[in-house]
């Protein structure tokens, strides 16, 4: 599925925080929004996820303007997990997963055998299968987050939107969650755009990285073409210093942020 | 209680929970100042349907009963509702201002307006029905949200109270006549009543019922929601109009009745979990039968007067729902 951004402008109310954004998320890989906050990272994903309508501009998924399409019917392609979620305690994870399956069902909604299959399949794919049946509230962090990610695969989507998934995990977590979303890549040829905060998180797991700025995108790279120390000066205005791993993965450390008056402090600071 | 949350277990809760209603109704017909037994009462209401003992059973117990169970059902269903949109545990159907709009217009009518003491019923749903739709205006602001909702509920029933109580003030004399209203009763209400209101319910509780799924996934989140295909501001405008109905006919019938709106839910929840597709049926029966169970005892305790459903509810609900929150880890 080919999903393009055009000539997109969107905001709140009267604030503008996107203008002018274009960019094509390349089938089958992982893309990775980056920036500083308020950058607009979430406010284009929700975007792309039809959950924010643009000023002007659109979405295409295969061409169909996603805020044109029947609802529903694109519940079934693209899914999305907002930063912003709630839910009871109560709810046990196999309900949860169970929910995503909303978008198949009609009437009064009892699971079909198709239904329970891919509930079945996806809890062990997220190997959820020893929590089915515990409660959220029992749960800790990350293995919530991978109770929400496995909600979003219940739609059995071709494309899935991940807003920070891994913000308030501790470390192991978030790679078991980046490990999650690489493996479904991977495995099942899902296509993700995803917002993360860790730079050498993105750097890990993207095929791509796009980075934002001043309301619009800035650069579109493979993370070893995003991670120099002039373009993270740019985008992110700090100093830092870049190695590459013996896996082949770029890293960066950094060492401090650009001051306001000049560059002289910052380059004291290497 | 895992297994009650398997489908078969939570179907198997809410049979339980009719056969428990089915229980209160009868024991509710058989109890009064006139004590008849079972046989007698199917009797009168089949057979012999003559005489004061068909007059007592027919037209004053049946009907009472029956709009007990309807009461309850309806307030108990409106507070799964709003927990479910508003996400928040301790909603009730007071949060939506159709307690203290309803509450307003009856005081207003049976106080400042007693030659129109025969539109009391109308009133007060009027009354409710209106403020819970000026609340929503209030809290509108590019779409509905939960907690704009919450305030503007909470603010608007803080002015009509202010107003309640104006009224009661200046009438104080007669206050203790609305006090039966205030704190909720079926003393009296017969036939015309269940006319006035059925209609209404049984609209909100198939409402309810057709829309209990969708009530889960708006429960999610606005945004979780919108990603799964549901029209958010659509649904939380269906729900919160099936809610208000049901809340609303039930303050006209039976005033003021609280706690069964906020509690119910949260026990059948304790229950059978949190999918609304059991818990809108479950909590319905449940309501139901406390309402109906409280009148019963509330007709018993100080023969030959009796005690408002409201006051009996407020008593003994707590310590129940007290002691069920303590057996059971428990996190709405």
């Amino acid at each position: 599925m080919r999903l393009e951004v055009k000539a997109l402008t969107a905001g709140y109310g009267a604030k503008l925080v996107l203008d002018g954004v274009e960019f094509e998320i390349p089938p089958g890989k992982i893309m990775t929004l980056v920036g500083a906050n308020g950058s607009g990272k979430s406010t284009l994903l929700k975007v792309v996820g039809r959950l924010l309508k643009p000023r002007t501009g659109c979405v295409l998924l295969d061409g169909k303007a996603v805020h044109a399409c029947d609802t529903a019917a694109l519940a079934r392609k693209m899914a999305i997990l907002p930063q912003l979620h709630h839910v009871s305690g109560e709810t046990t994870v196999r309900e949860l997963v169970g929910y995503g399956r909303y978008p198949y069902r009609s009437g009064f909604g009892v699971l079909s055998l198709r239904d329970r299959e891919v509930i079945e399949e996806i809890l062990r794919l997220t190997r959820l299968v020893p929590f089915q049946e515990r409660k959220l509230s029992t749960l800790s962090g990350g293995e919530r987050q991978r109770a929400w990610i496995a909600m979003t695969l219940a739609q059995e989507p071709k494309i899935l939107l991940l807003d920070e998934p891994t913000t308030f995990l501790d470390i192991r977590s978030q790679f078991e969650v980046i490990e999650l979303v690489r493996d479904l890549n991977r495995r099942c040829g899902i296509t993700v755009l995803m917002v993360l905060h860790d730079l050498n998180l993105a750097a890990r797991c993207s095929d791509f990285i796009v980075t934002l700025k001043g309301k619009r995108i800035r650069h579109i790279g493979t993370p070893r073409e995003i991670l120099q120390p002039e373009i993270l000066r740019e985008v992110f205005e700090i100093e830092s210093q870049v190695y590459v791993g013996t896996d082949g993965i770029p890293y960066c450390v950094p060492t401090g942020s650009v001051k306001e008056n000049g560059n002289e402090n910052g380059e004291n600071q290497l | 209680m895992k297994s009650l949350r398997s489908n078969f277990g939570r179907i198997a809760v809410v049979v339980f929970l009719a056969l428990l209603l089915a229980g209160a109704m009868l024991l509710s017909l058989r109890f009064g100042s006139l004590k008849l037994t079972f046989g007698e009462i199917l009797e009168t209401l089949f057979l012999h349907r003559e005489g004061i003992d068909y007059q007592i059973v027919f037209n004053i117990r049946l009907p009472r009963v029956l709009l007990g169970a309807m009461v309850g059902g309806s307030l108990a269903v409106a507070g799964t509702i709003l927990q479910g949109i508003m996400r928040n545990p301790l909603a009730s159907p007071g949060i939506i201002g159709v307690s203290a709009g309803g509450g307003l217009a009856g005081i207003l009518v049976m106080l400042a307006l007693p030659q129109f003491g025969a539109f009391l019923v109308p009133a007060a749903f009027c009354g409710s029905l209106g403020t819970a739709v000026l609340v929503y205006l209030l809290a509108w602001r590019r779409g509905v949200n939960p907690v704009r909702l919450i305030l503007a509920g909470v603010a608007v029933s803080s002015m009509l109270g202010a107003f309640s109580s104006t009224i009661l003030l200046l009438n104080a004399e007669k206050a203790g006549g609305v006090l039966d209203f205030t704190i909720g009763s079926l003393a009296a209400r017969s036939w015309p009543q269940i006319g006035q209101a059925g209609s209404y319910m049984a609209a909100g509780l198939v409402a309810a019922l057709f829309l209990s799924r969708r009530l889960n996934i708006l429960a999610l989140g606005d945004e979780v929601a919108a990603g799964l295909g549901i029209r958010v501001e659509r649904t939380r405008l269906l729900l919160l109009a099936a809610a208000a109905l049901l809340a609303a006919s039930a303050v006209s019938v039976a005033g003021l009745l609280g706690f069964v709106g906020l509690i119910a839910p949260h026990i059948v929840r304790i229950v059978i979990g949190t999918d609304n597709r059991f818990l809108v049926p479950g909590s319905a029966l449940f309501g139901a039968a406390m309402v109906v169970g409280c009148d019963t005892v509330g007709r018993m305790v100080m023969e030959p007067s009796e005690l408002p459903a409201g006051v009996i509810m407020s008593l003994f609900g707590p310590p129940f729902f007290l002691w069920l929150l303590r057996r059971h880890s428990y996190e709405a």
